[in-house]
């Protein structure tokens, strides 16, 4: 199976220049091909892995905590304008 | 129109936490921009979430109270895409174990004759997730601004099933969600601070046929934009469809000004969500005990208020749902009630008069300047017969222009109601000698003739002859 | 005199001297070696002594620890060595730099990694590879290179490395220092930089497996703030070191001594067995059948976590923004510029094994062969209180030699993945040196929360093989 990489770099964000594209197509196929083994093992009844630890039910309580790292943050931002992060024109796409 | 329209809501409501769902950054509306954040909800590279445990109470609530089942488990996914407004371009929610699933709400709806008709409205499921953050696109050139404020406040997202028929349907649905919502004091439900979204998805079919091609329209702002945009909407894909075309699926804008639904200007992709089992989170196993405790601290909710108001107050079955539909309505009825003046009374005056006073001055009811106990004075008042159903009518505003007492203000203006049968009689006497035509008229048979003597009547009385009275006085005088 | 020998400490050393009022010297010790040897090994990205956070009192006293570019340190450039970061400023403490900063540490700068930790030696980072103290030509390990040559190279007293693979082990192994993969939970991950939010764990490299245990000791414990952090019990992991390990049952698993394994350290590891055996503990064969599994479960389920970790990384609110017109150019060109190529791979790779159509076949299938990988593990610890095997199956490689064959870097990891799918501890040891002149590590894994056990068996062995003793010829 050949992996459809201006698909998933479209999803990734990611404009992959001619340069990149080549190497990168070989090396990810042959990966895909190496993981792709595993569908040789047998999972029948087996439940998959989400959390390694049996932890269930970790709570905080509804209190405020205020926090100034949006000071540090904003004035390193690569754009702002007062108090707000400022991105290029974002067409409404709701 | 052979054409059944199917419809289904998806509404997503704030809830009223004290800090946002995943870490403990204010959730004060109005606060100045990006002030109300911390790492976590600002999405900073090595920050973590910890469910906010009232967030999770506060929708086990509204699960209970729109009949839903409450997970025994329940976990987070994450929900991938890419929008300056989602700070780590993934959205933390709940995929395939939400808390809340197969609830349903009951709706009542007046067609056009006015026949009220009953329908259940099935919900699919009532989830959890973080809000996003607000982009800001007005006045702002070469650039659009992101506030994080509102970036991880918790939703609840509410999925009815396509169980809706019309746009009537659609707008009672609202309402009576966002009443049972603001019983349970969950949200204050407030389209104009955000508080409360709607999305609806529509489509039309032959009845008894497979489900058409939806459509899905956003950027509605009130429960009457969601019921002209539906409106809008049946009438686009009906008239579509009978001139051969195809609907196609998509999402469009509902625009108020032009009052039609248009499509988006940007290009729409289908999204791949990539969801997958938050790993940050722990999965939640929710104990029957604690459901039962929840079950048991609601508060009465509109469907039991309602009949409680039917059964002790005797209004119909309409009325009282419309007054409870309103919970600061029902509550100033009820304030009102208390001091045991009629109950039907109370409700047309309030329901009608006073709510025309309120709306006209843009105040909400909690604001009334008056008061349920000021309500009930005036109330009092018709009841004993001192004054007129119709003067009433003028204390009213003048209660509510000064803040005074409906007895001071009769007391003062002299408008107690005149019931001096033998002043009554005397005028009476004078009217009839003034207008011997109309007399003449009424003697003949034209029984309209006697309502112009009352009239004559009223008018000599400035009003305040009791009508009942005048009008018996004048029949006996001229029979 | 004094100053010569103050960067050899170890860390238990230097907090008696720091005790005495001896912080600054060392500083100044280690200082002069950084500026003397950094240029040649790039273990540090960032070192500016007028910079350094001076901690006073405390158990430290003031002993400069060392950390990995990708844990939050406030106010502190942390770029995660890539060029989307550069300029990052983190706005917060880690909570192991909290924890850090409260014993008295003072903290001398952010060391090189492979960019993310994305890598097997270094060699991604974007900012220069890192060298090996023991032979310059090769890789240090990766992902936490900087952190092992830097220890291994005495610029470090201690310093704090990540695992979500092995990144902490093999480079530990690869320059013969100790390196310690807590058990999953034992140490907060908030303000660690994330790759693999259900393997990442925040752990020590060390001269000494002592050293490991006190600074353990230091990072771990219950974090509220980390819904995955662990609420068991702390102990105090110096209390229980000993050399005594009679009666422990030590499990060599057959799938680790498989061809591929480079002869040299598989007979060390023998003989590291029979030091044990030696001294007491039973040996005995376990059986690991999922093993060779291992590296592919991990390139789909720690990779898909990671590209997911990575979405943050747009350019709007940090780090690097590329220059664009639109919104959709900021996002594309951000992330192709900068990103480097061992990122972008496994981001491509992430989003597509998650992405529509693919999942159940991959994410999924990963998953669950995760389970029985842990299973394995819970069988074999039915048997045995310790697993024993070797770190990796080379030495270190030299540079550029498989920086094109991603595939077989990534097999660099087959003995260290196992232990992050399952979430138990693990520690790697220097045992002794292949006939060129590198070190060997061994690796001993516990059961979960058992970093007791392991640790006291491998300070035994550390004791009696004695090679951890034995320092790079460097200037």
């Amino acid at each position: 199976m050949s992996f459809d990489i201006d698909k998933v770099a479209a999803l990734a964000r990611i404009r992959l220049k001619p340069e990149e594209k080549a190497k990168l197509q070989k090396d990810l196929d042959s990966i895909l091909a190496y993981v792709a083994k595993l569908k040789e093992i047998n999972t029948d009844g087996v439940e998959p892995t989400s959390h390694v630890m049996d932890l269930e039910n970790v709570f905080r309580p509804d209190e405020v905590r205020p926090s100034n790292a949006i000071d540090a943050l904003l004035a390193q931002a690569p754009a702002h304008e007062g108090k707000f992060f400022k991105v290029p024109k974002v067409v409404d796409r709701e | 129109m052979s054409y059944e329209p199917v419809i289904g809501l998806e509404v997503h409501v704030q809830l009223d936490t004290k800090s946002k769902l995943f870490c403990p950054a204010s959730t004060v509306f109005g606060a100045e921009p990006n002030r109300n954040t911390s790492p976590v909800s600002l999405g900073l590279p090595g920050s973590l979430p910890v469910l906010n445990e009232a967030a999770l109470k506060l929708a086990i609530k509204v699960g209970i109270a729109l009949n839903c089942h409450v997970a025994e488990r329940l976990k987070f996914d994450r929900k991938h895409y890419f929008y300056p407004d989602l700070p780590k371009a993934y959205q933390i929610s709940q995929y395939d174990m939400p808390v809340n699933k197969g609830g349903w709400l009951d709706i009542e709806v007046k067609d056009e004759k006015g026949v009220v008709h009953n329908r259940k409205i099935g919900i699919t499921r009532a989830h959890l997730e973080e809000d996003a953050g607000k982009l800001l696109h007005e006045g702002i050139k070469d650039g659009t601004l992101v506030d994080y404020n509102r970036a991880g406040i918790p939703l609840i997202e509410i999925v009815s099933e396509p169980d809706i028929r019309t746009a009537d349907e659609a707008y009672e649905y609202l309402k009576a969600l966002k009443a049972i919502l603001q019983y349970l004091e969950v949200s204050d439900c407030n389209m104009e601070e955000g508080s409360l979204r709607c999305d609806a998805n529509v489509s039309i079919r032959k009845p008894g046929a497979e489900f058409g091609t939806k459509t899905e329209i956003k950027n509605l702002n009130s429960f009457r934009a969601v019921q002209k945009a539906i409106q809008y909407e049946i009438k686009r894909q009906t008239e579509m469809v009978e001139n051969g075309e195809r609907v196609i699926q998509e999402t469009r804008l509902w625009n108020e000004p032009k009052g039609q639904t248009v499509k988006m200007r940007s290009k729409e992709e289908a999204h791949d969500y990539r969801y997958f089992p938050e790993p940050d989170l722990v999965p939640f196993t929710i104990a029957r005990s604690l459901v039962q405790e929840i079950q048991a601290s609601l508060p009465e909710l509109p469907a039991a208020r309602t009949e409680r108001f039917r059964k002790n107050y005797d209004l119909s079955h309409y009325d009282a749902h419309v007054l409870v539909q309103e919970k600061t309505l029902a509550n100033y009825f009820e304030a009102c009630v208390e001091k045991k003046v009629s109950p039907k009374l109370a409700s047309n005056w309030i329901q009608s008069e006073l709510m025309a006073l309120l709306n006209e001055k843009k105040i909400e009811i909690e604001a009334s300047p008056v008061t349920p106990e000021g309500m009930a004075g005036l109330i009092q008042l018709i009841e004993k017969d001192t004054i007129s159903g119709k003067i009433a009518k003028d204390v009213l505003p003048q209660m509510f222009e000064t803040g005074r007492s409906a007895e001071e203000i009769v007391r003062e203006k002299g408008l107690v109601q005149v019931t001096d049968t033998k002043l009554l009689e005397e005028v009476a006497d004078r009217v009839i000698a003034a207008n011997p035509s109309v007399v003449q008229d009424f003697r003949n048979g034209k029984a309209q003739a006697l309502g112009f003597l009352v009239g004559q009547l009223m008018k000599e009385t400035k009003g305040k002859a009791n009508p009942k009275l005048a009008n018996q006085i004048l029949t006996q005088k001229l029979s | 005199m004094m100053t010569q020998a103050q960067h050899a400490l170890t860390l238990k050393e230097a907090m008696q001297t720091a005790a005495k009022g001896g912080a600054e010297n060392l500083l100044k010790a280690l200082t002069e070696r950084i500026a003397t040897l950094n240029p040649k090994l790039n273990a540090f990205l960032r070192f500016s002594p007028e910079k350094i956070v001076q901690g006073t009192a405390g158990l430290l006293n003031g002993v400069p620890i060392a950390v990995k570019d990708n844990i939050c340190i406030e106010g502190v450039e942390t770029t995660c060595a890539s060029k989307i970061l550069k300029g990052f400023v983190a706005p917060y403490d880690a909570t192991v730099i909290r924890k850090l900063k409260t014993a008295g540490a003072s903290l001398i700068g952010q060391l090189n990694m492979d960019e993310f930790a994305f890598g097997s030696s270094s060699e991604t980072s974007a900012f220069g590879v890192v060298r090996n103290p023991w032979n310059l030509d090769c890789v240090p390990g990766g992902s936490s290179g900087g952190s092992a040559a830097a220890v291994a190279a005495d610029m470090a007293i201690a310093a704090l490395g990540s695992d979500t693979g092995g990144s902490i082990r093999q480079p530990a192994a690869f320059c013969g220092v100790v390196g310690l993969k807590p058990t999953y939970g034992r140490v907060s991950r908030y303000g660690l930089i994330a790759f693999g939010s259900s393997f990442d764990q925040i752990g020590p490299i060390t001269k000494t497996v002592e050293d490991a245990a006190i600074l353990l000791n230091l990072i771990a414990g219950h974090d509220p703030a980390d819904s995955t952090s662990a609420p068991q019990d702390l102990p105090d992991f110096t209390k229980t070191l000993s050399r005594d390990v009679k009666g422990l049952k030590i499990g060599l698993p057959e799938e680790f001594f498989v061809k591929g394994l480079d002869p040299e350290i598989a007979k060390q590891v023998q003989e590291a067995a029979n030091t044990l055996k030696k001294l007491g503990a039973e040996i005995k064969t376990v059986r690991l059948p999922h093993t060779h599994s291992a590296v592919a479960v991990y390139y789909i389920t720690a990779v898909a976590e990671a590209s997911s970790n990575l979405g943050r990384f747009d350019g709007v609110e940090y780090g690097f923004r590329a220059p664009a017109q639109t919104i959709d150019d900021m996002y594309f060109e951000t992330r192709d510029q900068g990103f480097g190529n061992e990122a972008k791979r496994r981001i491509l790779l992430g989003t597509f094994v998650l992405s529509a159509g693919y999942y159940d076949a991959y994410y999924l299938k990963g998953q669950k062969v995760r389970t029985l990988v842990r299973q394995d593990f819970q069988k074999a610890f039915q048997e045995v209180d310790l697993i024993l095997g070797p770190t990796a199956p080379t030495p270190a490689f030299k540079i550029g030699e498989h920086i094109e064959d991603p595939l077989t870097m990534y097999l660099s990891d087959i003995f260290t993945i196992p232990a992050n799918l399952a979430g138990i501890p693990a520690l790697s040891l220097p045992c002794g040196f292949t006939a060129a002149g590198l070190p060997i590590g061994l690796q001993l894994m516990g059961r979960p929360f058992d970093e007791a056990t392991v640790l006291r068996a491998g300070h035994a062995l550390e004791q009696e093989i004695g090679v951890y003793k034995q320092k790079p010829k460097l200037s």
